[in-house]
């Protein structure tokens, strides 16, 4: 690479220079006075630049390809939430594991990262991807996994006393062997989007949020991906990270014509729902944008 | 120094001469009170480091347990950092020879000085308090929450340290400055200044600016884990992110604290012994001024995968790459004033020659980390630890190391055995490379740093590290045995000048009186005037060539 080869460079242009100008006594007692030569500072300043620009686009356009799931393709959502010192993973399926993560080869999978205590992050070296899973905030993080196999993956931010042991193996296997593995499911294990669907109703959102008329919420069919106006005159379009505020401090922002006294109405659910209930009710309030396709 | 400490009945006399140097004002004398200082805590810090690689040895936790491991490599990093690293070269080389540079009998302010060293010692001895009552097991890092609400170790007390360190390099940034912008010979013009003063005041800006924020950052961590006060932790409503922005925000200018004064020992050495003036004076002085700038606006580069933006992660990747072309800059000039030298092989220049070498080593791996791409994968692993390990360790402490042995015939007018002192420099380079190539290798195959335990296919890696780690524990032994070894036994008197180099510090006698010159000095030309320079003494312990 270019910087290796910079590298040795710069110890080849130094041996040379040490062997060549060595101390030889009578013929340089002294060495030769060159000035200094602006042309020369002036082309390794823009040569340097020039190079690092290079470099800096290289790793920009890689790292941009990882912020977004590639559109059109298919998406199995897994829930990863990281505690001192393991990781739990749930399924979009509905399957619960620890310290193993099976995932279909071929299909895009999209981890949704959280922690239930302090900062962690989700390593996975044969995939060159990691991401910090924080206490109180969701990050993704996205991968493909292309050969059958398994890989391992551990926590690469130090999290305390056991971290060196909050290990793991990804266990890739093909996409029709995951969907029937993926049916065996425990007792109590439901799809996220039926375990959402009871979220929802076991704390009573449909009193308010219903698709009927003259509710004092707004519904939330085909919300996501829908431009909301808020109170302040501000705008801006449903994604997960606004749904999640929503739920956990109501009002933050509220929809315009549904405050009451300059406020939301809704209670904040944080610290009422757990990690994996947000993720569930979240989950099925995705899916209810693709049950109906878009909004009313 | 206290010989007459091994007479019985000069205990007076002792107590006498302890007095005398515990209240001293005089620079010259600080300096060698924080050389002391910063060599205790270089040695403590080692032995951690010693520990840590014997354990590294085997997969599991062979010695000792992955709690104590944990606590190990937070104190190996908090007391090289702030009590040895930062430190190190400003407060025993800058000390000892700003004023003797620019011609002035003291530092600006010679209370505060010492009263830096004071604050500098309380905290430290806090620091060993919390280590020896348990220890912290955070990392030098701290990062929140975890430090903050969910710790069970001492990071209060270990914290109030961190502090006062910041303190005292408060007082020390802000004497340096006013020092060197009140200070200066007659003739003396800011583009005749050694480098090593421009270098110094490129890290005094920082130090005034940035430690202030580490101080804020160490309170809030400590009113979070004392009274519970929500700042960091969300589940009191505080912001984990938040941390690491204010954290860093300190942190990586406090790289620069480490490795721009490094940066000027260089410059006086390269020339010293490439008999030549420096190549791009200004080019380079400038490139201090900029690195130390542009240094201030690259934190988030530690935050790529953290959760941080999108946008942010891009504005910071390429400000990384800014900040690494003043310092490609400055190795280029350093390779051309080899050009056309008579270059002498004397101890303070192999130290100097590996600086340029291994601080070109970590230069390009930071480039490779400041690419978005690649510091995914890279990023807390090994890798990050190589490359960091590179530019401290082979570039600030063989910076220091050239330093002090360049200096040591100034600071106590005595010479050490050349031939020894050589020696030491090449193991401590072959060490550095034996240590930590493997480590490259390691963070490349995905082993996350800051852990006890690890896989079987990290293995011999590890070992090879573990072993390299070993030549270096040597080769740090020798350059103190040859630096103490000068000062018993017959004398070998260095003279004013023994290297033959330019610079007012050589004009005067070797120690300097304490008011530094008999006669006000007046500078009339450039720094580095080496095709008019006396030439240099040969040592006995070894011809020149």
């Amino acid at each position: 690479m270019v910087v290796g080869l910079a590298t040795l460079g710069v110890f080849a242009t130094m041996g040379y220079f040490v062997w060549r100008y060595r101390y030889r006594p009578g013929v340089n007692e002294t060495g030769r006075d060159v000035p200094g030569s602006t042309r020369l500072e002036v082309g390794w300043t823009i040569a340097t630049t020039v190079v690092f620009g290079g470099i800096f686009a290289l790793g920009a356009a890689g790292f941009a390809e990882r912020q977004h799931v590639p559109a059109g393709r298919d998406v199995e959502d897994v829930l990863v939430v990281g505690k001192q010192w393991m990781w739990k993973f749930q399924h979009g399926g509905g399957r619960r594991e620890i310290a193993v993560l099976h995932v279909p080869v071929g299909r895009v999978v999209r981890l949704s990262l959280t922690s239930e205590d302090v900062i962690h992050s989700f390593y996975v070296p044969a995939f060159r991807v990691k991401q910090d899973a924080l206490p109180g905030r969701t990050t993704t993080l996205w991968f493909e996994a292309t050969t059958p196999g398994t890989y391992p993956f551990a926590c690469a931010e130090y999290c305390g006393g056991e971290h060196s042991r909050m290990v793991g193996q990804i266990v890739a296997m093909p996409a029709e062997a995951y969907d029937a593995w993926l049916e065996h499911r425990e007792p109590g294990e439901m799809p996220l989007a039926a375990a959402g669907r009871e979220v929802f109703a076991r704390h009573d959102c449909a009193t308010c949020h219903d698709t009927h008329a003259n509710k004092p919420a707004p519904p939330l069919e085909g919300l996501v991906g829908r431009r909301r106006v808020f109170e302040d005159g501000a705008a801006l379009v449903a994604d997960e990270a606004y749904l999640r505020e929503s739920v956990l401090e109501p009002s933050a922002r509220v929809v315009a014509g549904y405050a009451v006294a300059g406020r939301s109405p809704m209670p904040s659910y944080a610290g009422v729902l757990t990690n994996e209930e947000l993720f569930e009710l979240l989950y099925y309030l995705r899916t209810l944008k693709d049950a109906t396709g878009v909004s009313r | 120094m206290n010989t007459t400490a091994r007479t019985p009945s000069g205990a007076h006399r002792f107590w006498g001469t302890l007095r005398a140097w515990l209240t001293t004002k005089d620079h010259k004398k600080i300096a060698v009170l924080y050389l002391l200082t910063i060599t205790l805590f270089f040695v403590i810090g080692g032995v951690i480091a010693t520990i840590m690689r014997i354990e590294l040895a085997g997969p599991g936790e062979d010695v000792v347990s992955a709690e104590a491991y944990n606590r190990l490599f937070s104190l190996h990093g908090v007391i090289m950092v702030w009590f040895f690293l930062i430190p190190a070269v400003p407060t025993v080389l800058g000390n000892y020879l700003i004023p003797l540079m620019i011609g002035a009998p003291d530092l600006a302010f010679p209370r505060l000085n010492l009263a830096s060293w004071y604050v500098f010692v309380a905290g430290g001895a806090l620091t060993l308090v919390a280590m020896v009552t348990g220890g912290v097991d955070t990392g030098w890092t701290f990062y929140t929450p975890y430090s903050s609400t969910f710790s069970q170790s001492h990071v209060v007390l270990t914290v109030c340290g961190i502090f006062l360190a910041g303190v005292s390099s408060i007082f020390t940034g802000l004497n340096f400055i006013v020092t060197i912008h009140k200070l200066r010979a007659p003739g003396l013009t800011w583009f005749r200044l050694p480098l090593f003063v421009w270098t110094h005041y490129a890290t005094s800006i920082i130090l005034v600016l940035a430690t202030p924020v580490l101080g804020m950052t160490l309170l809030l961590v400590l009113i979070e884990h004392a009274v519970g006060i929500g700042i960091f932790d969300p589940a009191y409503g505080g912001d984990p992110l938040l941390f690491q922005h204010f954290f860093w925000f300190y942190s990586h200018p406090a790289v620069y604290v480490m490795i721009l004064p490094g940066m000027g020992v260089v410059s006086e050495v390269i020339c010293c012994f490439s008999r030549r003036r420096i190549f791009g004076y200004r080019f380079i002085a400038w490139a201090t001024l900029a690195i130390a700038v542009f240094g201030f606006l690259v934190w988030g580069h530690h935050m790529f995968v953290s959760g941080q933006s999108y946008l942010a992660s891009l504005v910071f990747s390429v400000l990384s790459y800014l900040v690494a072309v003043p310092s490609a800059i400055k190795v280029f000039n350093w390779l051309a004033t080899l050009y056309g030298g008579a270059i002498r092989l004397d101890t303070p220049m192999l130290y100097v020659l590996g600086f340029i070498g291994l601080f070109t080593v970590g230069g390009v791996t930071g480039v490779v980390l400041a690419t978005l791409a690649v510091d995914v994968h890279l990023h807390d692993t090994y890798f990050v630890v190589a490359h960091f390990h590179t530019i401290m360790v082979g570039g600030m402490v063989m910076a220091y190391l050239a330093g002090l042995h360049f200096w040591w015939p100034k600071m106590t007018g005595r010479r050490y055995d050349e031939r020894l002192g050589r020696l030491g420099a090449v193991l401590v380079f072959v060490g550095f490379l034996l240590t930590f190539l493997p480590q490259f290798i390691l963070g490349y195959q995905g082993l996350p740093r800051r852990v006890a335990t690890y896989d079987e296919r990290f293995h011999l890696l590890q070992v090879m590290s573990s072993a390299g780690a070993s030549v270096l524990a040597l080769g740090y032994l020798v350059p103190a045995v040859a630096l103490v070894k000068s000062l018993f036994g017959k004398a070998e008197p260095a003279g004013r000048n023994p290297w033959g180099a330019t610079g007012l510090e050589w004009q005067t006698t070797s120690p300097p009186p304490a008011e530094n010159f008999l006669a006000q000095p007046v500078v009339t030309g450039d720094a580095y005037d080496y095709p008019n320079a006396p030439a240099p003494v040969a040592a006995r312990g070894g011809a020149h060539g």
